[in-house]
């Protein structure tokens, strides 16, 4: 065997791949509903968080800089450990799944509220006497003059975050949740062979690529924008 | 509520695991003293690749930035660590984490780089030039000192990613302060010690993410006006 | 007061902190008057103003707008702003809205007008202003003279009782602000209330009723614009006025 044929049948060998090719599709399934879940409740909570920060009540206003402030110093795997191992001792008993989808929509919801926030306040003082001055309420000045203007410009950092998060999705395969690398790893040592997670790799390529490449549009439309 | 403090605010068993942890934590820092400046060594070459007057060059440094950007980092890690020796490369944790953050690292660094240079408008570069720097002059003692200082917070904030990141080689093995902890935990059944290694990551990071805070205040508030 | 005062402003004072910017401003305005009121910077004429509707709180005094007290306690504040129409030196038209849109907003959510309502309203607040064909634009697609009328536009449609300016003009190229001062001027003769903070001599001595001179947080002299320009009584608002003159 050449030394090419050797590296194609170890990287790129077909019969291993369509032999664990269900599994694997089995794992893109599963990766798929764990980061859409997180985005809906990572982003949703996260604009919940930074709307509610904006009326300014101290004590609230405290609790949200400290959970931000936490979720964006812990590694999300020390999290996991936590919840995945630390929660059966007291009687809960999570799923992989569930706990991944917890830490990683709670990880993103800090974020997220950081960047709406920092939105928020870019826009200009004059929007909210405007839009105050004609007697809409605070909440309706908000929604309707302020967030829109917010939104706009915090699209992408809310992109470049979001991928990276639901990235963090591979890292399912330590509690066992089944996604596309746990899927991989598995295939990988029952077959003794480096193609499923060849495979692994190239299905996140080929998920997350689009996205990224997405990512740099909006970054180029939204600076052209701007000048 | 005993229980919960039981099972996860231990004193007794933080105290016993302290020193394993602390262990951890001195390879976490050795490790960060690594990937860090690797990763910073390489964005910036890649951030000169990707503006350079080269098409086929800031081409090719797209395609190598938005690959390792779609790629997971723990995929890369366990593809090196565990995928590599069926092509009889062997490495040992500690070099397999490098590598593979080299590559991920770079492409993060290397885009704030770039929104740096490209920060920098043409005018600083003429300037430069006229004056007889050279290309290459212009770049190091002109753009780059301001680009630079025009990302500083993006710098600071990824390098806190990038720390946190070290925390996946506990997947591979690496006896870092997360391994640690997790054996701890094993043997103790009990999640006390992964709160001590909490607490450790948090004291670490909690100051540089204040600090970060504190800058990007700082110029949002210029930037304002 | 004998005529039906509009505006009633009544020892009204204002801090920033430490800082007191309003130290007791009495200010009287009837219905259909155009009053003036100038000053150097920072003597506080905007921050008596948006101590009109309440957009700054004042610590202390009364402001009354067409018999309600609008700093008394727990009134309904965003149904009196509503009634005070209010424009701003660098317009703050909603970038996001088209001028329609920046025109509609309040009528829906505050007024809670249909669309269609509102749309009809918005259009004929547009023509009046001389913008009807400029309803589908955006602010960025608009000079300044053009976003300055789409704003005197939204105000207007909420069919105030008064209206505030704050400078209005100062932001605009000097060709463009006749087109401004055109529907000002308009507003003037179909008998709208206005408090225009603005150095517009010229537009002053033609169309206001009163010039109020303001210094230091304190209303110092009022009196016609013949008298204020021409004659005044205090040598500061003759060296502020000869000032601007020039
Ligand atoms: N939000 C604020 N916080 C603190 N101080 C303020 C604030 N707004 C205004 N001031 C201060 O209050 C004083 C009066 O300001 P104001 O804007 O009312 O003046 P002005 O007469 O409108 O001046 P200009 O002609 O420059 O617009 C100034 O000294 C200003 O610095
Ligand atoms: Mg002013």
């Amino acid at each position: 065997m050449s030394a090419w044929e050797r590296f194609l049948d170890t990287f790129f060998n077909w019969a291993v791949i369509t032999e664990y090719l269900p599994a694997l599709g089995q794992g893109v399934l599963v990766t798929c509903q764990l980061a859409v879940a997180v985005v809906l409740t990572g982003l949703a909570l996260g604009l919940g968080m930074a709307l509610l920060r904006a009326y300014r009540f101290w004590a609230v206003n405290f609790v949200i800089v400290i959970f931000v402030d936490i979720l964006r110093a812990l590694p999300p795997l020390v999290l996991i450990l936590i919840l995945y191992f630390g929660l059966p001792n007291i009687g809960v008993t999570f799923s992989g799944f569930t706990v991944v989808w917890l830490v990683l929509s709670l990880v993103l919801a800090a974020f997220a509220e950081e960047i709406y926030w920092a939105g928020v306040l870019s826009v200009d003082q004059g929007q909210w006497l405007a839009a105050r001055s004609t007697g809409l309420g605070f909440g309706q000045a908000l929604i309707f003059v302020v967030l829109p203007q917010a939104m706009r410009m915090t699209i992408p950092p809310i992109t470049n975050r979001t991928i990276a998060i639901t990235k963090y999705t591979a890292i399912g395969m330590v509690v066992g949740v089944g996604e596309v690398l746990g899927q991989a790893t598995t295939a990988q040592s029952f077959s003794g062979n480096a193609s499923p997670l060849m495979a692994g790799a190239l299905i996140y390529v080929a998920l997350f690529l689009p996205l990224v490449v997405l990512s740099r549009w909006i970054e180029k439309r939204f600076a052209w924008r701007r000048a | 509520m005993e229980q919960l403090i039981q099972q996860f605010f231990n004193v007794d068993l933080m105290i016993e695991a302290a020193p394993l942890l602390l262990q951890g934590l001195g390879t976490t820092l050795l490790l960060c003293l690594a990937v860090v400046p690797l990763g910073l060594a390489g964005g910036l070459g890649v951030a000169l690749a990707g503006t350079s007057r080269m098409r086929w060059l800031r081409i090719a440094t797209m395609v190598f930035v938005d690959f390792f950007r779609a790629i997971p980092p723990l995929v890369l890690l366990i593809f090196v660590y565990s995928g590599l020796p069926f092509a009889g490369v062997q490495l040992d944790p500690f070099s397999a984490v490098c590598i593979a953050f080299l590559l991920n690292n770079s492409a993060y660094y290397g885009e704030i780089f770039r929104a740096g240079i490209e920060s920098i408008g043409g005018g600083q570069r003429l300037a430069a030039r006229s004056t007889g720097l050279s290309a290459w002059q212009s770049m190091r003692y002109v753009v780059l000192p301001q680009a630079t200082r025009n990302v500083l917070p993006d710098l600071m904030s990824n390098t806190v990613e990038v720390v946190k990141l070290t925390s996946l080689a506990s997947v591979v093995s690496l006896q870092e302060l997360l391994y640690s902890a997790d054996m701890a935990r094993s043997i103790t059944y009990n999640a006390s010690p992964i709160v001590l290694a909490a607490l450790m990551y948090l004291a670490l990071l909690w100051p540089m993410i204040r600090l970060v805070a504190r800058f990007e205040r700082r110029l949002g508030a210029s930037a304002g006006i | 007061m004998a005529e039906e005062s509009i505006l009633s402003i009544e020892k009204l004072r204002l801090s920033y902190g430490e800082l007191e910017v309003l130290k007791g401003v009495d200010f009287d305005l009837a219905k259909s008057e155009l009053a003036f009121l100038i000053g150097p910077s920072g003597s506080g004429k905007s921050s008596l103003l948006r101590c009109c509707n309440r957009l700054e709180e004042p610590s202390a005094g009364r402001v009354i707008v067409d018999g309600e007290e609008v700093t008394a306690p727990g009134v309904n504040l965003n149904q009196l702003r509503r009634r005070i129409g209010m424009v701003f030196q660098s317009f703050n038209l909603y970038p996001h809205l088209t001028a329609l849109g920046n025109v509609t907003l309040a009528l829906r959510k505050v007024l809670k007008k249909s669309r269609v309502e509102a749309d009809d309203i918005a259009c004929s607040v547009l023509e009046r202003v001389g913008l009807k064909d400029k309803a589908g634009s955006y602010p960025n697609a608009l000079s300044g003279g053009q976003q300055q009328r789409v704003a005197i536009a939204r105000a207007l449609a909420l069919e105030p009782a008064i209206m505030l300016f704050d400078e209005p003009t100062s932001a605009l190229d000097p060709e463009l602000v006749n087109d401004v001062l055109a529907v000002m001027r308009e507003l003037r003769e179909t008998g709208m209330t206005m408090l225009v903070v603005s150095h517009e001599m010229g537009f002053a001595r033609s169309a206001a009723d009163r010039v109020a001179f303001m210094e230091d947080g304190v209303i110092v002299e009022q009196g016609s614009a013949e008298q204020i320009f021409g004659d005044p009584n205090c040598d500061r608002t003759r060296a502020f006025v000869r000032q601007i003159a020039h």
